[in-house]
């Protein structure tokens, strides 16, 4: 119980204390400002007031992380469904086989695999020249020189395990039974799909919407290593950005504060509605 | 005979699938399969490409072992840094591993017993560590440590630390799932028979645990190995540099096959930490003949 007061709960007020202190007026350093009652606000003010205008500094970055996140995490769930799906009620005798070989990236650093798609995306990496070889290209395209959707599908490829390990934990513990009274009472396979499954893996759809893409807000990485330009930075890369430069550090811990507030609603909202679910499920 | 029926099954299965993919449940295994080679070809084209003979990570020149260990300056085994950054990652992982995992199963242990005003709450703020992004936990400690807690500085402890601290929930949260599928039973059964609390613990919950407790090191350790925002950003200097790091500075500006070499050492060493705690956790579950049911009931999915 100490350890998370020393250094989970501390850590959080010291953002406070940066966010909401002075600069040093010599070394332009942060000095924080341990009393609440002293709090200077203009620091988060400047922040806020640079996230909401169309012409702030982190306005455009602000929004570009939204849509990414958004559409990263709905293509995760597009892909991650059909597959949980087959490997919960299809994969037969192959399950465990397929099962490890689904569970071999959570091992894998994501940088390896980052890596991969460096390699394969370059102007002579593999895909270009199988896309040469088969006449759909001309010439190499440059996938590594900042489109977006690069960074998307490099952001769906790290985090789709997360997507498929709630939907499959759901879809593997649904009774066989039900949905076979379902088709038995006359159901089409559609309608059984959408009236008996679907239903009841709402709570693991919510999970892997939480567990794969509240992550993707504090990534940097992805974008600096496949789309590595101005105009794909999102909202990780100005906080990281910010710490190597002492006056940009409150602008930065300021960041951190509007991100946590930002995402506090979804993971207490997923937090009550699993410890709900967890206790029908005992009752 | 049966054998022969049924390869014979499994052939025709495989031609109706080329020649009629759509089919259904057929196009679910299209997906399956698409999906297996989708995440892992990439990694396996990067590993190849550790044994390129040339400098380039996207042509293939032919099969050499120069970027591991022939080359005499950069291969992992002679260029210092590489070697100092293997070192650094396991160093890192190991000590996580030690420090969290002891940490963890007392936690998980007491949140099992404790069910007063407070463990409620105590476990939602383990849980909110454990899906809050993980640059939020990293940047507030690189605060704590550059500003307040200047005595721990940046470095070493300061990484081992953050790992620590997003570690914990996952032995907490294995511990616990394994708590709630073997129940109260053993250790009231013991006490009954006349063993004190800490008797009971010791003699038959910890043995009890012990598949749980392998696993959740085996987790620890492979997550750790590879963790890089944390280490990142607690990092002082390059002689606190990890894999990861060393992935990512050297993908960013000029990648050659001897990071990828690190990164397929690394591949294989979680790979082999993992299966090795897979077959422990298999035996020592059956032993004790309970599956793994229960378990998932409590994983916070």
């Amino acid at each position: 119980m100490l350890y998370l007061l020393v250094l989970f709960l501390l850590p959080f007020y010291v953002i406070l204390s940066v966010t909401f202190g002075t600069l040093d007026p010599i070394f332009q350093s942060p000095v924080l400002v341990w009393n609440p009652l002293r709090w200077d606000t203009s620091i988060l003010s400047f922040t806020l007031s640079n996230l909401t205008h169309t012409d702030g500094i982190y306005y455009a970055a602000f929004l570009r992380t939204i849509a990414y996140v958004v559409g990263a995490t709905f293509v995760c769930l597009v892909i991650g469904y059909p597959f949980a799906y087959f490997l919960a009620r299809h994969a037969g005798r192959a399950k465990g086989l397929f099962l490890a070989l689904f569970l071999a990236p959570f091992w894998f650093s994501y940088m390896l695999r980052m890596l991969a798609w460096i390699g394969l995306l370059q102007d002579q990496g593999y895909v270009n020249r199988v896309l040469q070889d088969v006449g759909i290209l001309g010439a190499p395209y440059p996938f590594l020189s900042g489109k977006s959707w690069v960074l998307v599908t490099g952001l769906v490829y790290g985090y789709v395990p997360y997507m498929v390990l709630p939907l499959y934990a759901a879809l593997d513990r649904l009774p066989v039974a039900q949905l076979e009274a379902a088709r038995d009472l006359g159901a089409s396979p559609a309608r059984t799909f959408f009236r008996v499954t679907l239903p009841q893996t709402r709570q693991a759809i919510l999970a892997g919407v939480i567990i794969a893409g509240l992550p993707m807000f504090g990534d940097y990485y992805t974008q600096q290593l496949l789309a590595n330009t101005v105009g794909t930075r999102m909202i990780g890369n100005f906080i990281i950005d910010s710490l190597d430069v002492p006056i940009f550090v409150s602008r930065g811990s300021a960041l951190i504060l509007v991100l946590m507030a930002l995402l506090i609603v979804p993971i207490v909202y997923y937090l009550r509605s699993t410890t709900r679910a967890a206790r029908e499920r005992a009752a | 005979m049966s054998v022969k029926a049924s390869t014979g099954a499994s052939r025709r299965r495989l031609r109706d699938l080329i020649t009629n993919p759509w089919a259904r449940p057929r196009f679910l295994w299209v997906i399956g399969i698409a999906y297996v080679v989708w995440t892992l070809v990439p990694v396996l084209t990067a590993a190849l490409f550790s044994f390129n003979s040339t400098r380039s990570i996207s042509l293939w020149a032919g099969f050499s072992m120069r970027w591991y260990v022939s080359d005499p300056n950069e291969s992992v085994l002679h260029d210092p840094d590489l070697r100092h950054a293997v070192l650094q990652s396991l160093k890192l992982a190991t000590g996580a591993v030690l420090l969290s995992v002891p940490i963890g199963v007392g936690f998980g242990l007491a949140l099992d017993k404790w069910r007063g005003r407070g463990s409620g709450s105590s476990n939602f703020v383990m849980l909110f560590s454990f899906i809050t992004p993980e640059l939020i936990i990293a940047v507030s400690l690189f605060l704590l440590f550059v500003n307040p807690f200047r005595f721990v500085g940046l470095g070493t402890t300061a990484q081992l630390l953050g790992l620590v601290l997003i570690a914990i929930p996952y032995a907490v949260i294995i511990v616990r799932a394994r708590l709630l599928s073997l129940g109260p039973e053993y250790e009231e059964a013991a006490m009954d028979l006349g063993a004190s609390p800490v008797q009971a613990l010791r003699r038959i919950t910890l043995p009890l645990l012990a598949p749980a407790i392998f696993a959740s090191a085996a987790v620890i350790f492979a997550f750790t190995l590879d963790d890089f925002v944390m280490v990142k950003q607690l990092a002082k200097d390059g002689s606190n540099e990890t894999v990861a790091m060393a992935i990512y500075g050297a993908a960013r500006t000029a990648p050659s096959p001897a990071v990828n070499a690190i990164g397929t050492l690394m591949l294989l060493t979680s790979t082999l930490v993992i299966a090795l705690a897979f077959v422990v956790f298999r035996r020592s579950a059956r032993r004790s003949g309970t599956g793994l049911g229960a378990e998932r009931e409590a994983l916070p999915v």
